[in-house]
């Protein structure tokens, strides 16, 4: 019976797929039989006017909208004011100086916090936690900013993910606990969630600023939207994977429902809470870029003016500096929070107990004092200052005059055999079929909602007119997932086993995150010239991280007695990988699949700077022609193609799941 | 002569102290910067002659087209160059409602073409004449767009109607637009590392025809009909068939600035520059190395003559 139902699934997976093909080659000639083009390309006079509506919603909304005594944007001022006041301290503490005066008029009443004082800072904390490693690391990373002569850009920074990751981390937090509380909240929250990880920030960044104000705030805003979401679904996940036990123990010993959150429930989901604490500082600094073209300056402006002109190697140091700062922040969080608790020694006086914090504090006052007096307090001296700039830019034209010819048959040979086949499959095929096939998916994995929404989210981007730029974007991430997947899962098993490769590969992937794509994408365009190849490569760069991290992960987490009852029963060690963990951490590494296109989609507004065709460049298009709905719409477009990913992949990883009795 | 100074001083200073208070708001006024070394300069000289009329100046990084938001708030008050080929649509979109004002040029023009490494007229001769651009088509051809030559447009939001140009004009070209002005100088330096062939959209004033040895090419010269009357020039039957215009560079203000700061208003729309004192100034800094402020006070010094009539 049940090989019964097997053997039918497949017979109409196979009847699909032939007519899949029938309809992707001889689409055209059926379409012209019928004399129906509509089934090839939407006609236009069916498209609906949906982002002409926006742009006039989004106006209303900014120019009009009020609650009576105030309004909207009132109010949306009365934020950025508010998020304003910590972020100038700070801003006045590490990098300005206390002003007194507007512009050039100016008055530095007290200097900033000198770089060794910073520092001294940094390397105290990272002192506190007794970690030798992580002392060096903190070290080494703030001592490549002053000799590389990024200190000022880099405070600058600094000052904005100081307030950017603490007010996401809590606001995801409350939100996240919010939603562990109430169903319909979760429900509510889950989709929006979504749509904020997914919508490219350029599509939003025009109503942000005329709600915000042109500055700091607006990016901060804007890297608070993006980096947030992961905080909010990794505490959901740690609240509900918490063993029952742990919370009728809680009970049990009498805890008020307060008390049973924050001094059980919270504490025990810690190390949860801090992947999505990594996630929260990962993201900001990922946003730097586009915050510094809002009017955040510091590293990411630095980044954008350099590569303007074409000056390769300072555009890679400073890229550096955004991964060393990424890194040592993280690495800090990380261990601050796995402090082990110590013994709280009683009768000592306030003095002794505090030695060690009291002379910081003496020590930072005299640098303080002795800063104007001494110059190379106040600024590392310039003369010191290294340059490897003439390196790097050497190096590309070494690579570009010696081995472009071999790099451009390489290129082609990958185009004509791999992405060019995949690109005409996804134009060809009539959009009426797509659909039908995706909702089919749907109702596989899903049943009737996975269907519905399939449906409704590509009728969506049907009648918006977008269906052609959405299978360009289809074709081009869903060859970078294949090949990052291809890199990126054995990478992954390595690092599953293999405790020291975890380590070094651990760092090589925060790199990867953090450094601005438009470092590696200039001279990348040098060697393959623009085009979607040159897209790919940046992608799939840009997006490797989590097919490797999820891997990983599953691999790890392997219950050990079923590798042991595998080895009892004399498995190689072989097969032990291919037949016992590889399946067993599939629905993990399918869970990394499905990030890994989140990311793809989320580097689509990149490569649109490189000259691709998708919905990236419409959103792109859109920012540079100031249309507000155009590049919401498209926006929308990005965010639904991978709600519809997701969905499906999740899903199937339940299915998986469920086969394998895992939940 | 100890005396002539002291006089000359207080006379200057006299001078400064009152025109100090003849300004209207002491609140600062925001100009935007960008991430060209021309823009830089711009906005560098005009802040530098409003601080000198006593005005309190604030510069702003900012992007290009998202700057105007700002403008249409009141946020930012000044952009000192807007484009007419790459901010056209961004100008008209938001001077509609009187928020954001077009200033006037800045006397600037920018010359945007085809153009071409000297290096390459050794492979095709007839250049810059147009009509040779079918003969050497082949030599300009990459394996993607062989038998045809490779021209690397601007990013799509540019417009200039390259693709109708080769249309009109009947080239054996294919136009490939890159995304970015990095990306597109990107190629341009490799392929002259390597003395590869290349045709390119390059447009001055900018560092790069500075560097790079190289020429436009003449296209037949534009004219508004060109564009707009399809039986005009060769091409009875197609328009865009000539070469394209060069526009000027735009100076745009919020509408807060004359309301506010009228007399910085009118420094504003005093501003001009010569397109070929530009290029100096700008290869002044990319290629010769020196530091946009410095090269900004040695303008300041030596034209003394020029912007103390903007501010009077």
């Amino acid at each position: 019976m049940i090989s019964n139902i097997q053997n039918n699934k497949k017979i109409t997976f196979f009847l699909l797929f032939i007519i899949t093909f029938i309809l992707y080659f001889y689409g055209k000639e059926i379409a012209s039989y019928f004399d129906a083009k509509w089934i090839i390309k939407y006609p236009k006079h069916y498209i609906f006017p949906i982002s002409k509506y926006t742009s006039l919603f989004v106006k209303w909304l900014m120019d009009e909208a009020t609650f009576g005594i105030f309004s909207f944007r009132d109010l949306t001022r009365f934020i950025a004011w508010l998020i304003q006041q910590p972020y100038n301290l700070i801003l006045a503490l590490i990098s300005k100086g206390f002003l007194q005066g507007q512009g050039q008029d100016a008055v530095e009443i007290l200097p900033p916090l000198s770089w060794i004082s910073v520092i001294t800072i940094i390397v105290s904390m990272a002192l506190y936690t007794k970690d030798k490693i992580l002392v060096a690391l903190v070290a080494f990373a703030f001592f490549y900013l002053v000799i590389f002569g990024q200190w000022e850009s880099s405070m600058v920074t600094l000052s904005s993910i100081i307030i950017a990751v603490p007010v996401g981390v809590i606001i995801g937090l409350i939100l996240g606990i919010l939603s562990y509380k109430s169903e319909i909240l979760e429900r509510i929250i889950s989709p929006i969630l979504d749509l904020m990880q997914t919508v490219p920030v350029f599509a939003y960044l025009v109503p942000i600023l005329v709600m915000f104000g042109f500055g700091p705030v607006s990016a901060l805003i804007a890297t608070i939207i993006y980096s947030m979401p992961p905080m909010v679904r990794t505490t959901l996940l740690a609240l509900k994977s918490i063993d029952p036990q742990i919370k009728e123990c809680g009970l049990m010993s009498g805890c008020t429902e307060r008390q049973l959150l924050w001094k059980v429930l919270v504490p025990v989901s810690k190390p949860t809470l801090m992947v999505g604490v990594n996630q929260v500082i990962m993201l900001s600094l990922n946003m730097v870029i586009i915050a510094s073209m809002i009017g955040a300056g510091g590293l990411g402006y630095d980044v954008l003016a350099s590569l303007r002109r074409l000056n390769i190697g300072v555009g890679f140091e400073t890229g550096v500096a955004i991964v060393v700062l990424a890194i040592a922040l993280d690495r800090l969080s990380q261990a601050f929070v796995n402090i082990p608790a110590r013994k709280r020694k009683k009768n000592i006086s306030f003095f002794k107990k505090n030695f060690n914090i009291i002379t910081l504090f003496i020590f930072i006052i005299v640098i303080y004092l002795l800063s104007p007096f001494l110059p190379l307090i106040k600024n590392f001296p310039e003369n010191l200052v290294f340059n490897t700039s003439l390196f790097w830019e050497e190096l590309v034209k070494y690579i570009n005059i010696n081995y472009y010819d071999n790099l451009e048959s390489f290129k082609v040979t990958l185009l004509t055999y791999f992405m060019l086949p995949i690109k005409r499959f996804f134009l060809g095929i009539p959009w009426p079929w797509f659909i039908t096939i995706l909702t089919i998916t749907g109702w596989y994995f899903g049943k009737l909602r996975l269907a519905f929404l399939c449906l409704v989210l590509s009728l969506f981007i049907v009648v918006t007119g977008l269906w052609e730029k959405a299978m360009i974007t289809l074709y081009l991430c869903g060859s970078s997932v294949l090949i990052a997947s291809m890199i990126g899962i054995p990478l992954g098993v390595w690092a599953g086993v293999n405790a020291r490769a975890n380590k070094a590969l651990t760092v090589f992937i925060d790199t990867l995150q953090t450094l601005p794509s438009f470092v590696y994408l200039i001279p990348v365009v040098m060697l393959f010239r623009v085009g979607d190849f040159t897209a790919m490569l940046a992608v799939i760069l840009y997006a490797l991280a989590p097919a490797v991290r999820y891997t990983a992960h599953g691999i790890k987490n392997i219950n050990n007695q079923i590798v042991e009852a595998a080895l009892i029963c004399g498995c190689s060690p072989r097969q032990l990988l291919f037949k016992i963990k590889l399946p067993l951490a599939l629905p993990e590494i399918l869970l990394g699949i499905n990030q890994t296109i989140m990311l793809a989609l989320s580097m689509l507004v990149i490569t649109a700077l490189v000259g691709t065709r998708d919905l990236g460049q419409e959103v792109y298009i859109a920012l540079t022609k100031a249309d507000i709905g155009r590049g919401l719409v498209s926006g929308l477009c990005v965010a639904f193609i991978s709600i519809i990913a997701d969905r499906i992949i999740k899903s199937g990883s339940n299915k998986l799941k469920d086969k394998y009795g895992m939940i | 002569m100890k005396n002539f100074f002291a006089i000359f001083f207080s006379i200057f200073f006299i001078g400064f102290s009152s025109s100090l208070s003849a300004v209207e708001s002491k609140d600062p006024i925001k100009l935007t910067l960008h991430d060209w070394t021309g823009q830089l300069i711009t906005t560098n000289i005009m802040a530098e002659v409003l601080k000198k009329a006593g005005y309190n100046v604030e510069l702003v990084p900012a992007d290009y087209i998202a700057q105007f938001a700002g403008l249409q708030t009141g946020d930012l008050h000044v952009a000192m160059e807007m484009w007419e080929t790459t901010g056209r649509d961004a100008i008209d979109e938001y001077t509609a409602d009187g928020r954001v004002v077009n200033v006037g040029s800045t006397g600037m023009d920018a010359i945007e073409e085809w153009w071409y490494p000297t290096y390459m007229k050794e492979k095709c001769p007839g250049l810059p004449n147009w009509e040779a651009l079918n003969d050497c088509a082949e030599a300009f051809a990459t394996p993607e767009t062989s038998p045809k030559g490779r021209y690397l447009g601007g990013p799509v939001t540019w417009g200039g109607f390259d693709d109708e140009r080769v249309e009109a004009l009947n080239l054996d070209w294919e136009v490939i637009h890159a995304g970015t002005d990095a990306a597109l100088f990107a190629e341009l330096e490799s392929a002259y590392q390597r003395k590869a062939p290349i045709m390119l959209w390059v447009y001055a004033p900018h560092w790069a025809p500075s560097k790079y040895s190289g020429e436009f090419v003449d296209f037949p010269p534009y004219t508004t009909e060109c564009y707009t009357d399809p039986s005009w020039g060769i091409n009875k039957n197609s328009a865009y068939d000539c070469g394209k215009p060069r526009g000027p560079i735009w100076k745009v203000a919020s509408s807060m600035l004359k309301d506010k700061w009228p007399g910085a208003y009118d420094a504003v729309e005093a501003f001009t520059l010569d397109s070929n004192e530009m290029g100096n100034l700008v290869a002044s800094v990319d290629l010769d190395g020196n530091t946009v402020e410095a090269v900004v006070a040695d303008w300041m010094s030596s034209n003394e003559g020029r912007w103390s009539t903007w501010i009077k």
